[in-house]
């Protein structure tokens, strides 16, 4: 019976979403410590705005680039307005700042006419035909791009992080923002581009999202609160947490799917099992799996 | 020398600068650091600096002593640039160097124009390694950073071992070594060290400070030291000003304080002739609590 490998599969790939949605909270959390409940409807305006203009005719590929550079703009935009004004503000009021947020784009969203509905992307050639199949379980090209499109976007960033001069400091103003002004680090820049990087993004993530499964403002604004537990699981500040926890809790929902759906009177268990799963890491690794554990010395 | 019209950043590039000929008097040159006259208050109430003036000269190490709670520090950040985050702000008075007011600008034009500072107590960027610690100090892109790190490395030979450790498990002294290669990376042309001895032992101490002087003799970079360990810092330094309650109350050559009575006995902890002084004949004087 080939029914593992088949849940890995598509667990890897859901997860590989997850992760990219999960990447814009971290990029936020890494530099500036804030958790961005509005993040899920920044992926859900990103994907709108890419659904806009593919139905105004432009390419879908321009489309997804276009709809990249406005959320980057947008996560600019909120952090020169909004949260610019919260620095060294109590983290609790930060974060009502950032809920007060999802509600209001998603306010906004609801008087655009995809407010309400299913919509989904025409696909473009390139993805249309027939896909491969792995294990037994066939794959669309849409969702072989969709992961390809992810990995990378997760790997440039790790690579961003780890080797460039401005990732590195990125780095340095979570760990000591004053140490990092002292050598002319302007730390608002460092915010600024945090946000908007995680805009761009969740734009990313949002457009991938509609191609696999269909575009609607609750699933889209949703996956934001949903990647919640990939965050947690993999530690808040590690790109490569983002990684592990998303594809964890992907393959995860997929694994209770099938086998426990069978079992446990009503199903669902897939929106459950992952929540369970990150209760026991918590347990046991607070700061999650690939989190930063607080060094002291003695 | 006050310049009151704010210059954008000197556009000159602060690499080493050995080779220029001599300023044509000692006293005062283009490229001295002077702070004029500078109060400073915290939260817009809590006076800290009292017209303080001193000037660093260029090419040499100037130190600056006092006790805990003088305004040392304070110093150091209204010159740097760091008084904002933690609600402070220059009341009066201009800090220029060489032809910039440091005053008008914020930390980042402050390393611009070639002004660094060491905080106090390392501050190393705990979770990163020694190399991207080291790396993070050339953000602002002045030069090569692949030969800077090579350049740091000569001058802390101990740091080449520990490149990929992480900063927070190295020990005091590599960590003071990391944050001083850390302020080298953003070219100095004033470096401005806050408090390099704290907590570290007497040995490592010495190799801090020889490791500074070579520093500013090789690149002719101008130091000012802040340090409660008047003995050090003056056997280090050039020139020394010593400060009290937000005010600047003695200054001269370093050889000349270190030989200065009341330095000695306040400073040094070396009784004159022996003879313990009463606590009432010292007024403008506290005992200077030892660390070790």
């Amino acid at each position: 019976m080939d029914l593992l490998p088949q849940l890995l599969i598509a667990g890897v790939v859901i997860g590989s979403v997850y992760a990219l949605a999960a990447l814009g909270f971290v990029l936020i959390y890494k530099s500036s410590r804030v958790i961005n409940f509005a993040h899920g409807q920044i992926i859900a305006t990103g994907a709108f705005i890419a659904f806009a203009l593919t139905q105004k005719g432009v390419n879908f590929w321009l489309a997804g680039l276009i709809a990249m550079l406005a959320t980057f703009l947008l996560g600019m935009l909120i952090e020169r307005v909004f949260l610019r004004r919260m620095v060294g503000e109590p983290i609790i009021a930060v974060i009502m700042v950032t809920i007060g947020l999802s509600s209001v784009i998603d306010g906004l969203i609801h008087l655009t006419p995809y407010g309400a509905g299913t919509f989904g992307f025409e696909r473009p050639a390139l993805l249309t035909g027939q896909g491969i199949e792995l294990f037994g379980l066939p794959l669309s090209k849409t969702q072989i791009a969709g992961v390809l499109m992810a990995l990378g976007l997760l790997g440039g960033f790790t690579y961003f992080f780890n080797k460039s001069t401005l990732g590195i400091t990125m780095r340095a103003v979570a760990d000591d923002q004053m140490a990092a002004m002292s050598v002319g680090t302007s730390v608002e820049r460092v915010f600024a581009l945090a946000w908007a990087a995680a805009g761009l993004t969740a734009a990313a993530a949002g457009v991938i999202l509609g191609l696999m499964s269909g575009l609607t403002l609750g699933g889209l604004a949703g996956i934001g609160l949903k990647v919640f537990p990939v965050v947690i699981l993999g530690g808040l500040d590690s790109v490569v947490g983002a990684i592990v926890g998303g594809m964890l809790i992907g393959i995860l929902e997929n694994l209770s799917a099938g086998y426990l759906d069978g079992i446990v009177p009503g199903g669902g268990t897939r929106e459950v099992f992952p929540f369970i799963i990150l209760i026991i890491v918590l347990l046991i690794r607070p700061y999650g799996l690939f989190g930063t554990k607080e060094i002291e010395r003695v | 020398m006050t310049l009151s019209n704010p210059q954008p950043a000197n556009p000159q590039p602060a690499t080493s600068q050995p080779a220029k000929a001599p300023p044509p008097q000692v006293a005062a040159s283009k490229d001295d650091l002077t702070v004029n006259n500078v109060e400073v208050v915290y939260h817009d109430i809590i006076q800290v600096l009292r017209g303080v003036s001193l000037s660093v000269r260029a090419g040499q190490v100037t130190s600056l002593l006092g006790t805990n709670g003088a305004g040392k520090t304070t110093t150091l950040r209204a010159i740097s640039g760091l008084l904002k985050p933690e609600n402070g702000k220059i009341r009066e008075g201009t800090i220029s160097f060489a032809g910039t007011a440091l005053s008008a600008l914020n930390g980042t034009d402050v390393v611009k124009a070639g002004v660094v500072q060491v905080p106090e107590g390392r501050r190393v960027f705990k979770h990163l390694s020694v190399e991207e610690n080291l790396r993070a100090g050339a953000i602002l892109g002045r030069g090569n950073w692949k030969d800077d790190l090579e350049r740091i490395y000569t001058y802390f030979p101990k740091l080449p071992a520990l490149r990929h450790k992480q900063a927070g498990y190295t020990s005091g002294g590599e960590q003071q070594m990391i944050a001083i290669g850390r302020a080298l990376m953003a070219h100095p042309r004033v470096l401005l060290l806050d408090e390099p001895s704290l907590g570290l032992a007497p040995l490592l101490v010495a190799e801090i400070f020889d490791n500074v002087r070579r520093i500013n003799r090789e690149e002719g970079l101008s130091v000012l030291v802040v340090e409660q360990n008047a003995n050090i810092a003056l056997r280090n330094s050039d020139y020394g000003y010593v400060m009290e309650s937000g005010r600047i109350v003695m200054e001269g050559l370093s050889a000349h304080l270190a030989s200065n009575p009341d330095v000695k006995e306040f400073y040094l902890g070396v009784t004159e002739g022996g003879v313990r002084k009463s606590f009432k004949d010292v007024k403008s004087y506290k005992r200077r609590k030892r660390w070790m």
